[in-house]
């Protein structure tokens, strides 16, 4: 523990330590102040919404905003749990697929060198590059020759194949030493079995932080492109309906934009606060 | 072709059907790299690579979407550089706005990423969040409409008024002199997302003993250990980071729909994506849409270019 808290001081002043600490108290107050902005106008009544001069911080707090959403939840033709479990299943299969094929494929790419491959990962880059929005009729006419209009595929399966993950992965695993793979194949090991075991342990920093990505990706994805059926949509596509009609629903639509973003956020805390935990435990080595 | 390879085929040169069946003897050496590779390549085609090249070629074609498409060559091309002022004034704005917004995202990522690496657990998770937050926060950023509204009940306005200094509200997201500015100011405040996330991950992988060799080496204070031992360390993710800095500062359209409106006052901030989306989905000229896209493409691919040399040239 002594030697711990020596280590953390190494070539730190207290100057520095000052100059960064308040660069990054400014910082926080600006990124801050629009979201606390944003919270509390969701706990705001209407006639504070709209209030000259316009007040920041809200004086009557009340849960209407919330109750009149889950009232018009509770109204909606389709049971609301189905969109509910509708985004869930994409989202789950979803980010699962798309790390595990995406870590396999940037394995066999960042740490072999093979005829194609070269090729291969400078057409990923490339691809990062081409503006989605003209790809969307394409991918409709791709979609509806697979017969998947309507289906949660048409959100699951592409997701797989983002070449953003793709990308991160294979720019982690670069770092991986060649000693270790060597060591692996000695042992016996096949190249299923150390992508598995050696090198899916070394980069989890990455791979939890394009879990993050990835479920939040896939969580906002209203999906309005290729499903048409009200029973199959997505949590983002009703709470946006039900969000979308004017003033009045001003304070419904700021409770569903904070009901929204818990699910996603707590992902990204379960997942940094292991990564953090990651570091503190291979000072071993 | 690998470079293995190619140094065999110098050093003997064999007939070309020996340097197929060499071809192939590596392809089966390789066989379980294929197949690790196999189920992202094969969904990667399918849906990302097939509908690029398809946009392509439809970026030579006159398409509506409701009739086949017919091929004009260069015609959109053409019409593109010389017959739309729109256009013109789309890429100036980008460029402006990218060469702003990409450097200053890129360089505060890095840089919030390793301060808040310097604290203590609790601290850097917590700001850790409070930094992200406003990239995950979906549609939470149309917040700033209200902050920046034209009227007086708008947040700055407000502000502004009550301390007198201006009398009138100030059209914030309509008069084309402040637009720029402000929307700049709101993509810095949700920049801080992917590469953000993965500085942070590539600041936990550096090998801890590198910071003792280099006090051990001379290294005096944490500027210096920035310089030479993290940064050099995590080039891969500097590299991630710069090209994530350039596709999302040259594809800039959400925003600037949402707070500028669409089309914007004397078309103040429109952007190249927020062109190709008034052609693709409102006017439906789908190979006029294409082609703006292809154009956007080889800018970036030429911004991607130059940053990947200025990057190998640091280090």
């Amino acid at each position: 523990m002594a030697f711990r808290l020596r280590e953390r001081k190494l070539n730190r002043s207290a100057g520095g330590d000052l100059f960064i600490f308040s660069i990054l108290a400014v910082s926080a107050a600006f990124m801050a102040l629009p979201l606390v902005y944003a919270v509390c106008n969701a706990f705001k009544p209407l006639n504070e919404l709209f209030l000259f001069p316009p007040q920041f911080f809200v004086r009557n707090p009340t849960l209407d905003n919330f109750k009149d959403l889950f009232v018009l939840m509770g109204q909606s033709w389709v049971p609301f749990s189905r969109y509910i479990s509708n985004t869930l299943l994409i989202t789950g299969l979803g980010t699962a697929g798309h790390v595990i094929i995406a870590s396999m494929g940037a394995y066999s790419i960042s740490k072999h060198i093979f005829p194609g491959s070269k090729l291969f990962s400078e057409i990923v880059l490339l691809s990062l590059m081409f503006a989605y929005q003209v790809t969307a009729v394409p991918n409709y006419i791709i979609m509806s020759k697979l017969g998947w209009i309507n289906t949660h595929f048409s959100m699951i399966v592409p997701a797989w194949g983002a070449s953003l993950g793709f990308f991160l992965m294979s720019k982690f695993m670069v770092q991986v030493p060649d000693e270790l793979l060597e060591a692996a194949r000695i042992d016996g090991a096949g190249e299923f079995r150390t992508w598995w075991s050696v090198v899916m342990p070394m980069v989890r920093p990455a791979w939890l932080t394009l879990i993050i990505l990835s479920f939040q990706a896939l969580w906002g994805d209203s999906g309005g492109r290729f499903i048409y059926k009200e029973a199959l949509k997505t949590l983002p596509y009703a709470l946006q309906q039900i969000s979308s009609a004017g003033l009045a629903r001003a304070g419904v639509g700021a409770a569903a934009g904070l009901i929204m973003i818990i699910i996603p956020i707590a992902v990204f805390v379960y997942n940094q606060s292991n990564i953090i935990e990651t570091m503190t435990t291979s000072g071993i080595d | 072709m690998t470079q293995a390879l190619g140094r065999h085929a110098e050093l003997s040169p064999i007939p070309k059907r020996g340097r197929l069946a060499a071809l192939w003897r590596q392809i089966k050496i390789n066989k379980a790299n294929y197949l690790l590779l196999a189920p992202f390549a094969t969904v990667f085609f399918v849906f990302t690579v097939l509908p690029v090249i398809m946009s392509i070629f439809l970026s030579f074609t006159h398409y509506n979407m409701l009739q086949p498409p017919v091929w004009v060559g260069w015609a959109n091309y053409i019409r593109l550089f010389l017959a739309d002022d729109v256009f013109l004034i789309a890429l100036k704005n980008t460029f402006v706005f990218a060469s702003i917004t990409g450097p200053v995202s890129y360089f505060a990522c890095l840089i919030f990423a390793w301060m808040i690496n310097e604290l203590k657990p609790k601290l850097r998770a917590f700001l850790t969040l409070l930094f992200y937050a406003p990239s995950i926060s979906g549609n939470l950023f149309l917040i700033w409409t209200i902050i920046f509204s034209g009227d007086s009940y708008g947040l700055a306005n407000g502000f502004l008024m009550r301390f007198g200094i201006t009398t009138e509200p100030i059209q914030w997201l309509q008069d084309p002199r402040y637009m720029m500015g402000v929307i700049i100011l709101i993509v810095l405040w949700l920049s801080l997302g992917t590469s953000f996330l993965v500085f942070i991950a590539g600041l936990q992988g550096i090998d801890k003993s590198l910071f003792e060799a280099g006090a051990i080496d001379g290294v005096k204070n944490r500027w210096q250990e920035l310089w030479f031992i993290t940064l050099p360390s995590m080039r891969p993710q500097l590299m991630f980071g710069a090209v994530i800095s350039i596709t999302q500062s040259f594809s800039v359209a959400g925003v600037t729909i949402a707070l500028a409106g669409f089309p914007s006052t004397d078309y103040a901030a429109r952007t190249v994506v927020t062109h190709l989306i008034d052609y693709g989905s409102v006017r439906f000229e789908m190979g006029y849409a294409s082609a703006i896209a292809t154009v956007l493409f080889f800018a970036m691919v030429l911004a991607q270019r130059v940053v990947q040399y200025l990057l190998r040239k640091m280090g």
